[in-house]
């Protein structure tokens, strides 16, 4: 690469913060925070399962509430989606809309020919 | 971020942004999708196995020609999905220990990312370690990728899973024998920030698995 290829960018015109230089993350603090609330919702979750709570119809919505409280921390805390730039959050929660829609319109389709 | 100050050279980019850690969230974008029509694929099969083993519930004759138990062992895979959800918290640490290296208050085990990475390598490694126990154990009751539909769904879904892991492990051990021959320095955060979204992302799926393919019954 010649050396007109590069630049060095010096001024704030450029977004930095997502180049790899310049970083707000949470603190180490906050990550053993994060750590300890997803410990604690998967115990709730291995919990739950043996519980008689586990016969009921609301057992299912309270596992995927978990599930998807657990996947949003992870994503906005250690993957540092809720810090980056929001191309980065584009580009990742536009194919998730996606394919949450094919998976519930799969599950929908196939439901309805089975008759289940 | 308007003092914010960067004095590494980069390819100009239309969008700002470097393009590696663009690439990698599209790559992560376009595994969500590959992941979820291996889940679909999972759920549309649910229940619907002819003959045994079952996930969740035993099978007796004469559906089944003998006993046999349900066949998920929750309380094992509950320990790896610990263990998988620690190894991002030591990929975090890996991060920041490279970002913030030679500053105050980095020194010791905090600094070290030497450490960090190989404890999260390790970490991941000990999930394929469960992993390889529980698909060793299944085949020994009597369910491989050819009984039923359960086992070919399940194994399919977790096999690739399991790869992913394994790439990661791999690209992990990569990062961290770069770290001991030259080490890695704040220079090299971006590199290490892009392993750790894969790495996390493998965390998500494995979160998501969990809860659809062992908890609900």
């Amino acid at each position: 690469m010649s050396n007109d290829d590069t630049f060095t960018h010096t001024n704030a015109d450029v977004d930095v913060h997502a180049m790899g230089e310049v970083h707000e993350h949470p603190t180490w603090k906050e990550y053993k925070w994060v750590a300890l609330i997803l410990t604690v919702i998967t115990i709730a979750e291995v919990w739950v399962y043996y519980t008689p709570f586990s016969k009921t119809p609301l057992f299912v919505p309270t596992l995927l509430i978990m599930s998807v409280a657990k996947f949003t921390i992870v994503v906005m805390f250690y993957m540092h989606l809720k810090y980056d730039h929001k191309i980065f959050r584009a580009l990742f929660t536009g194919p998730l809309t996606i394919a949450m829609a094919t998976l519930i319109s799969l599950l929908f389709l196939f439901a309805k020919f089975s008759g289940k | 971020m308007a003092t914010a100050v960067a004095t590494h050279a980069h390819p100009p980019t239309s969008t700002g942004l470097d393009h590696r850690k663009i690439a990698i969230w599209a790559f992560i974008g376009s595994e969500c999708m590959l992941f979820a029509s291996l889940i679909s694929t999972y759920l549309i099969y649910k229940g619907r196995s002819i003959v045994g083993p079952f996930p969740h519930e035993a099978c007796d004759p004469p559906r089944c020609a003998t006993h046999l138990n349900a066949i998920l062992n929750i309380p094992v895979t509950s320990q790896s999905t610990f263990v998988l959800l620690m190894s991002s918290l030591f990929m975090v640490l890996a991060l920041e220990a490279v970002e913030n290296k030679g500053k105050p208050g980095y020194s010791g085990i905090r600094g070290s990312s030497k450490f960090w990475l190989m404890a999260t390598a390790i970490a991941g490694a000990t999930f394929l370690g469960y992993q390889a126990f529980e698909f060793t154990s299944f085949v020994h009751e009597g369910l491989t990728i050819r009984t039923n539909l359960f086992g070919s769904s399940f194994f399919t879904l977790t096999g690739f899973h399991g790869a992913h892991v394994t790439a990661g492990v791999l690209w992990l051990l990569t990062l961290f024998a770069i770290d001991v021959r030259r080490g890695l320095g704040p220079k090299d955060a971006l590199l290490v920030d892009i392993s750790a979204l894969y790495w996390h992302f493998v965390d998500v799926v494995w979160i998501a698995i969990f809860t659809l393919v062992y908890l609900i019954k």
